[in-house]
């Protein structure tokens, strides 16, 4: 006991990042072809979730992407970089990235969700089928470097007291009763964020007899945050931008 | 052939129908009545241990894997004449889950099996299995209802908890189902299969690449451990460069490490004991940002590669790593002296959730689990692979199972962990990273000790096609065993039970 406040006098220990510091930290980086890409195509099979499409021109569905790298493995003009900012979307069509199209915008929620929650979120996360990465670094926003709460946002145990449910995972067979019984018990106003690839498309696994393609089959999605996992401080961006904190 | 294989071929009861060596495994084909007695044998007389069981169609046989450690790994084939066999589970209780999941998966009966309960598909219909051949991977099954019949305690005062698949925790989803006679629980049944998205039929026919990138994410925290056990299954003994192993040993570690400070601390929080659970947490999070410095990837996904590894630590980073491990070791201390000088943390872990070594070596514990027990099994130490041969470390090994001691062996394995990875990076030279595979075919086995336990993939290839993997999770061994340690214990001491053991959902749900 003695020691830990001894500890805790000497002051040292400090680690939480400051808003500005995560912000540095930037959204997830999605791959990008850049201007040495010829639309060749051999990173198109070696998608393994076929995220690229190279007709036209290049672009990548940061929806279906694992964030694997084997595109930019295959790439024998080392044209592709994790380079192309990929905010969180209200929009899944704004998940297509092109390669001249513009940055996507800020994922805003309508006025009046903003006014209901945009200082005071209580989040039920929900695992409909992940393979627990999304759960690893979801459970790291509350460590001490990301330390969700000061934000406003926490993470409750039940859905009754939730204004917004996270959901992982591509919705299993055997998990999608327990979801929608999880999403009527939350009180309205209530918000659906589909948090991760499989939670956006069912990539990789999605499509199976037993695994659905994405929440967005189930429930309505108010917003998408790309990453396979999503980095604590994406998520955090995310959920900020949506809220019009920032 | 071995000395060892020789000999035991001369000591079995009786003689099999046919034995031949593969990539230095033994097997032996015998006839499905078989089984059971010479699978007793080996686990009795032998010593082995039962670690994977399941179907293969082509041929229509059950493969048992059994390894006896030190000494080798024995697969007995099983021929099979219909859809039935007399079953495992009466004499050898570590076959229980593994012939449940056959029934439903691959529709093979195990006669006389005293649980016949499907285990990963819930309102399933009855005649459809997803592993058989004939069934399409996109199928849409309906939900049939039916009711789960949990095992019922009836009494007075008997109360039933149920809890779960959505928890209060963000912890993966699973049903817990607790008969209480006041506080303590006097019966505890397990319900998975809520994350099953059909990984094992997903596999079929899939190229390489892509399942490479499958199994990085059938239990993400074991990305690393299940991708690695997926490049030995289909490298078949294909030897990689010495580097390779090096690395592949320093990732598996540093997987080692990440995993099991979130346990101590996790451990901590589920005391409500704030100080240290914020402490380990701080160190787990520079554990993972050390990892995305290394590899490019926070849970070090996308490391491992068949024939080597695709990430390579330049000698900056490898500066870079042995410092950071200097400094984990020393601002682990003060968190091991906190946790460790309070007796109000001492008397919540002492003597709960106790697991004995004959429930672990009956149902076939495995892992940080078996060895709190007292059961000194290692697989790292028992079938070396990668440079895991040249590495000294001492396997840890408590004697009372209870969460104390599956908590010292997790601060001591995280030890031994940091210690392996230094040596690595000593001996570590210069060279290639990966080599070409030859085309596999055949059978392949990849056996690895993840965080959690020994695991192990099986794979059987046709004409340069994948016709069926087996994953089995070392979570599948150990969830069994839980029920039985929380016996007695009290429902607020459940999520602590239940850290100490941190099993994996999704592991075991495929």
């Amino acid at each position: 006991m003695f020691d830990i406040i001894e500890r805790r006098l000497r002051g040292k220990g400090v680690v939480t990042e400051p808003l500005n510091v995560l912000q540095g930290m930037g959204h997830a980086k999605a791959p990008m072809a850049s201007k040495k890409c010829d639309l060749c195509g051999l990173c198109v099979p070696a998608c393994p979730t076929s995220a690229i499409i190279t007709d036209g021109d290049w672009q990548v569905d940061a929806g279906r992407c694992l964030w694997c790298g084997d595109c930019q493995s295959a790439c024998p003009k080392d044209a592709i970089s994790f380079s192309r900012d990929c905010p969180a979307v209200t929009d899944r069509s704004a998940l297509v990235l092109k390669r001249n199209s513009p940055a996507t915008g800020r994922p805003l929620l309508n006025e009046e969700m903003r006014k209901v929650l945009g200082s005071s979120l209580s989040i039920r996360e929900v695992d409909a089928g992940s393979c627990n990465g999304c759960e690893v670094e979801v459970n790291n926003l509350s460590n001490p470097f990301y330390d969700l709460d000061r934000f406003g946002i926490k993470i409750v145990a039940s859905p009754r007291h939730a204004d917004m449910l996270l959901v992982t995972g591509p919705v299993t067979r055997n998990m999608e009763g327990a979801l929608m019984k999880t999403y009527l018990a939350a009180a309205e106003p209530k918000l659906v964020v589909a948090l991760g690839t499989c939670a956006i498309s069912g990539c990789p696994f999605g499509g199976s007899y037993a695994a659905g393609s994405g929440v967005s089959d189930v429930l309505p999605i108010t917003l998408f945050i790309p990453g396979c996992p999503p980095s604590p401080w994406s998520v955090i961006l995310a959920l900020l931008e949506a809220l019009g904190r920032q | 052939m071995r000395p060892y294989d020789i000999e035991l071929l001369d000591s079995l009861p009786f003689p099999p129908s046919k034995y031949e060596e593969r990539q230095g495994r033994l097997h032996l084909m015998v006839q499905e009545d078989q089984v059971r007695p010479l699978l007793s044998f080996l686990i009795k007389k032998e010593d082995g241990e039962l670690s994977n069981l399941y179907h293969l169609p082509s041929g229509n046989c059950i493969m048992a894997l059994v390894v006896v450690p030190r000494r080798g790994v024995i697969v007995i084939e099983g021929a099979l004449e219909g859809t039935t066999y007399p079953s495992l589970t009466i004499e050898l209780p570590s076959a229980h889950w593994y012939e449940r999941e056959m029934m439903e998966m691959s529709g093979i009966v195990p006669l006389d099996h005293p649980n016949m309960r499907p285990l990963h598909l819930h309102d399933w219909p009855k005649n459809e299995h997803p592993l058989s051949p004939s069934f399409p991977s996109d199928r849409e099954v309906p939900l049939v209802g039916g009711t789960y019949h949990y095992r019922k305690v009836e009494g007075e005062g008997i109360m039933e908890v149920p809890v779960g698949p959505v928890h209060a925790g963000v912890i993966e989803p699973g049903h817990f189902r607790f008969s209480t006679a006041g506080e303590p629980i006097i019966n505890l049944e397990v319900r998975l299969g809520f994350v099953h998205r059909g990984v094992e039929k997903s596999m079929e026919g899939c190229p390489l690449p892509r399942a490479l990138r499958l199994t990085e994410r059938i239990s993400g925290d074991n990305g690393v451990a299940h991708s690695m056990a997926f490049c030995q299954a289909v490298e078949m003994g294909t030897d990689v460069p010495e580097r390779a192993k090096m690395l592949r040993c320093i990732y598996s570690e540093m997987e080692r490490i990440y995993n099991h400070l979130g346990d101590i601390g996790g451990m901590a929080t589920d005391v409500a004991f704030a100080v240290p659970a914020a402490a380990a947490a701080t160190l787990r999070e520079r554990m993972l940002r050390l990892n995305h410095d290394l590899t490019g990837h926070r849970l070090l996904w996308g490391t491992m590669v068949p024939g080597g590894v695709a990430k390579d630590i330049d000698a900056e980073r490898s500066d870079h790593l042995q410092n950071a491990l200097v400094d984990l070791g020393l601002s682990f201390d003060p968190i091991e002296d906190t946790l460790f000088n309070s007796p109000s943390f001492l008397d919540r872990v002492e003597t709960t959730g106790t697991l004995s070594l004959s429930q672990a070596k009956d149902l076939r514990a495995t892992g940080p689990v078996a060895r709190a027990s007292g059961w000194d099994r290692d697989a790292r130490r028992d079938f070396p692979y990668a440079a895991y041969a040249r590495m000294g470390f001492q396997v840890q090994v408590q004697r009372e199972g209870d969460v104390l001691s599956r908590l010292r062996v997790k601060i001591g394995e995280m030890r031994e962990s940091m210690s392996i990875v230094k040596q690595c990076l000593d001996l570590m030279q210069d060279g290639e990273l990966r080599v070409e595979v030859p085309v596999p075919d055949g059978m392949g086995v990849g056996l690895v000790e993840s965080p959690r336990g020994e695991l192990v993939h099986c794979v059987h290839f046709e004409n340069g096609k994948m016709i069926r993997y087996k994953v089995r999770d070392p979570s599948f061994c150990n969830w069994p065993t839980m029920e039985k340690a929380v016996l007695g214990n009290i429902v607020p001491d459940f999520p602590l039970i239940n850290k100490s053991y941190n099993l994996s959902y999704a592991g075991n749900d495929l």
